[in-house]
C-alpha cells in the first residue's frame, strides 16, 4: 500500500534548494554563511544525487564566477548566501548582467551593516533592488513570505532568468530560511518545469558547425556600450510591464493600507485580521516582486485610502519605493525594527491606533 | 616552392593592440597553432583575463569567454564541470593569476580541475600603465616602484608556480619563456602538453610563460629579450616544475 504524504515539514532553505532542483538547476556553487547553511548542506547531497554539479567554493567570489561559467555553458545555475556574502557576489552579478547570462541568486538576509549579526533582517532591500553592483543594470527580485513560497519562487526564478537572460534574486530572511513549516506533500512532485527555451544561439560549447563566438561585457568602441545599456533598459521595461507580482487584501474598502513584504507581511496580515474584527477598515499590500516594484497597484490603492503604513525589518528601505509610487497623494508612515528584531503585532497595532488618533 | 610556415587559421587576420616587442602576440599564435594541430578547435573554450589580453577573443577564431579580474579559473571550473568533454583553458597575466586571482588559481589547482592554464608572466601591469606586479623583480622600476621594488616595503617577487607544486591536485607545471626562438619552440611544446593532459583527463596543468613588456620595462625589444635571459630567469628558472607522469 503506498503511503500518501499529506504534509512535509521542511526548513525554508531546504525547500528552496529542492525547488531549484525541480526547476532543473544542475549547477550549484556556494560558500557557508549563516543563516543559509541548510541550503548549501541540502544541495551538497541532493545536487549530486540529481546528477548535477555541487562545488563548495573557496569564496563567494569564486562561487558566483563558477555560476557565471556554468551559465555561459548553458546550464541552469545557482548560488546562495547572506548579506556579507552577497556583497562579495555583486562583482559577478554585475558581469552576469553585462553579459546577459541567466542565473539565480538566493539571499537569506541577516542583520547588517558589516558583519552585523545572524538574526533575520530585511536590510539588503536597497542592494537587491538597485542592481547591487557597478553599472546600469537590474535584477528581478522575488520575495517569498512562506516556506512553500520560498520553494515555488526558487522554482519560478529559473524560468524568469532564462526567459529574459537576467539574474533573478530570491530575497528572503533568516527567519524564513531556518524555520520549519509544513508544505503540501505534493508540492515538489507537482513542480513540472515548462518547456525550456533553447540556449543554442548564444552559449559557449565549442564552435562545431557554427561561427566562433564570445561572451563579454566589455565594449570599447564608440557607442557600443550605450547601445547595450539601451537594450538592457528595453528588456527591463518589458519585465516591468509583464512580471509584476503583488498581493492585495481588502482592496475595496480599506482606509489604511499596511505595506510589507516577506515574513513581515505575515505579521501584518494577522494584525489586519484582528483589527477588521474590531471594525477597522484596514488592508494589506504585499509586494512579491520587489523589482519590478508594483507601483501601479500601490498608486491605484492610494486613490481610496487615507494613509499607508510601511513595516519593514530595516530602518526604512522599501518605504522609499512606496513614497515614489504614492507621491503626495497620501501620507506614508513607516515602522521598522532592525538588528535582528522582528516587529510585533502589538507594536504595529499601537502605531496604527496612534496614527488614527492623529499622533 | 615548399611552404614551411604560415599563419594559423585560428588566428584572425586583424591587427592586434599589442605594443611592438610584446610577447602576447607570440603566445596567442602558439596557442592557435597547437589547437589547430590537435584538431580541437570545435570543442575548445578559452577564458580571456582582465589585463592586456582582455580582448583575446578578437584575435582567436574559437569560442572565448570573458571573466572578471582573477576569477578566470572559477569561470573555467563552471564551464568544464558543465561540459566535461570540451577543452577549457584560461589565459592569464601575472596580475590576474598571482595577485587578485591567487585564491582562485590555488583552489582550482587544489581541486584538480581538468583544465589547462597559460600564465603569461611579464612582471608588470601593462594595461593600466606599468605598475608593480607580484612577479616584479627586486629593484625593478615600475610606475608604482619609482626607485625600484624594495622588498621591505613592496614585498618579494611571488613565485606562484613553484607554490602550486605542493598541491596534490596540480598535475603538471612547467615554466617556459618566449625570449628566444629556441625557448618559443619549447613553449609551444609545453602548451601542447598542458592541453594534451586535459584531453587525456590527467587534471590541472599549467604553463608559465616569461614574456617581454618593452614598453613598461622602458627598454628596446632587444634589451627586453636580453633582460629575460640575463635577469628574469634567475628569479623564475625555466623547466618542468612538476610532472604527474613521473609521480
Amino acid at each position: 500500500m503506498s503511503k500518501v504524504v499529506k504534509r512535509i515539514l521542511i526548513t525554508g532553505n531546504e525547500a528552496c534548494a529542492e525547488g531549484a532542483i525541480r526547476a532543473g538547476c544542475r549547477f550549484y556553487a556556494g560558500y557557508p554563511i549563516t543563516p543559509q547553511n541548510e541550503l548549501i548542506g541540502y544541495m551538497s547531497k541532493r545536487m549530486r544525487e540529481a546528477g548535477g554539479t555541487f562545488i563548495q567554493a573557496e569564496s563567494e567570489l569564486a562561487a558566483i564566477n563558477m555560476v557565471f561559467g556554468a551559465a555561459a555553458a548553458g546550464e541552469r545555475a545557482m548560488t546562495s548566501s547572506s548579506g556579507p556574502g552577497i556583497s562579495l557576489k555583486q562583482e559577478g552579478i554585475s558581469y552576469l548582467s553585462g553579459c546577459e547570462l541567466p542565473a539565480v541568486v538566493v539571499n537569506v538576509m541577516r542583520g547588517g551593516p558589516g558583519l552585523g549579526n545572524i538574526a533575520p533582517s530585511q536590510s539588503d532591500y536597497f542592494q537587491a533592488t538597485r542592481g547591487g553592483g557597478h553599472g546600469d543594470y537590474r535584477t528581478i527580485v522575488l520575495a517569498p513570505a512562506s516556506v512553500e513560497e520560498f520553494a515555488t519562487f526558487a522554482f519560478d526564478a529559473f524560468d524568469l532568468a532564462d526567459k529574459y537572460r537576467i539574474v533573478t534574486l530570491v530575497l528572503t530572511d533568516g527567519a524564513l530560511g531556518q524555520m520549519m513549516e509544513p508544505v503540501p506533500g505534493s508540492l515538489f512532485s507537482d513542480m513540472k518545469p515548462a518547456k525550456r527555451q533553447s540556449k543554442k544561439g548564444w552559449i559557449l560549447d565549442g564552435c562545431r558547425g557554427r561561427k566562433a563566438r564570445s561572451i563579454k561585457s566589455l565594449f570599447l568602441k564608440d557607442g557600443e556600450l550605450e547601445e547595450l545599456n539601451k537594450k538592457l533598459q528595453r528588456k527591463y521595461e518589458e519585465i516591468s510591464k509583464k512580471e509584476v507580482r503583488c498581493e492585495v487584501l481588502y482592496e475595496k474598502d480599506s482606509e489604511i493600507f499596511l505595506i510589507a513584504y516577506g515574513i513581515v507581511a505575515r505579521i501584518v496580515k494577522s494584525c489586519v485580521e484582528k483589527m477588521r474584527k474590531n471594525g477597522l477598515k484596514v488592508g494589506v499590500i504585499r509586494p512579491i516582486t520587489l523589482w519590478p516594484f508594483p507601483n501601479d497597484i500601490i498608486s491605484k490603492a492610494v486613490s481610496k485610502a487615507k494613509s499607508m503604513l510601511v513595516v519593514e525589518m530595516s530602518e526604512g528601505q522599501m518605504v522609499e519605493d512606496v513614497r515614489l509610487a504614492v507621491g503626495d497623494k497620501c501620507k506614508v508612515r513607516f515602522y521598522g525594527r532592525s538588528g535582528g528584531n522582528i516587529p510585533t503585532e502589538d507594536e504595529i497595532t499601537k502605531i496604527l491606533i496612534d496614527s488614527r488618533r492623529g499622533k | 616552392m615548399k611552404k614551411v610556415f604560415s599563419r594559423s587559421k585560428l588566428l584572425k587576420d586583424v591587427p592586434t593592440h599589442y605594443c611592438p616587442g610584446c610577447g602576447h602576440g607570440i603566445v596567442h599564435r602558439l596557442i592557435a597553432e597547437v589547437i589547430e594541430e590537435l584538431g580541437i578547435r570545435e570543442k575548445t573554450i578559452g577564458i580571456a583575463p582582465v589585463g592586456c589580453a582582455v580582448i583575446a577573443y578578437d584575435y582567436w577564431d574559437f569560442d572565448v569567454c570573458e571573466a572578471a579580474h582573477g576569477r578566470t579559473p572559477a569561470v573555467a571550473t563552471g564551464i568544464k564541470r558543465v561540459l566535461p568533454d570540451r577543452i577549457v583553458f584560461t589565459y592569464q597575466g601575472d596580475g590576474d593569476l598571482a595577485a587578485i586571482g591567487t585564491s582562485e588559481i590555488l583552489h582550482t589547482a587544489n581541486r584538480g580541475e581538468n583544465i589547462s592554464v597559460v600564465f603569461v608572466n611579464n612582471g608588470v601591469y601593462g594595461m593600466t600603465g606599468g605598475q608593480m606586479a607580484p612577479t616584479t623583480l627586486i629593484n625593478q622600476r615600475t610606475a608604482t616602484t619609482y626607485s625600484g621594488r624594495n622588498p621591505k616595503l613592496d614585498g618579494y617577487p611571488l613565485n606562484i608556480t613553484d607554490l602550486l607544486k605542493y598541491l596534490n591536485g596540480a598535475y603538471y607545471l612547467e615554466r617556459c619563456s618566449v625570449h628566444s626562438p629556441k625557448e618559443v619552440l619549447k613553449t609551444k611544446q609545453a602548451i601542447k602538453k598542458v592541453l594534451q593532459n586535459q584531453i587525456e583527463g590527467r587534471g590541472f596543468s599549467l604553463v608559465e610563460v616569461l614574456s617581454m613588456c618593452p614598453t613598461y620595462w622602458n627598454m628596446s625589444t632587444q634589451q627586453a629579450v636580453d633582460w629575460i635571459g640575463a635577469n628574469v630567469v634567475k628569479q623564475y628558472p625555466l623547466g618542468i616544475i612538476k610532472n604527474g607522469d613521473q609521480a
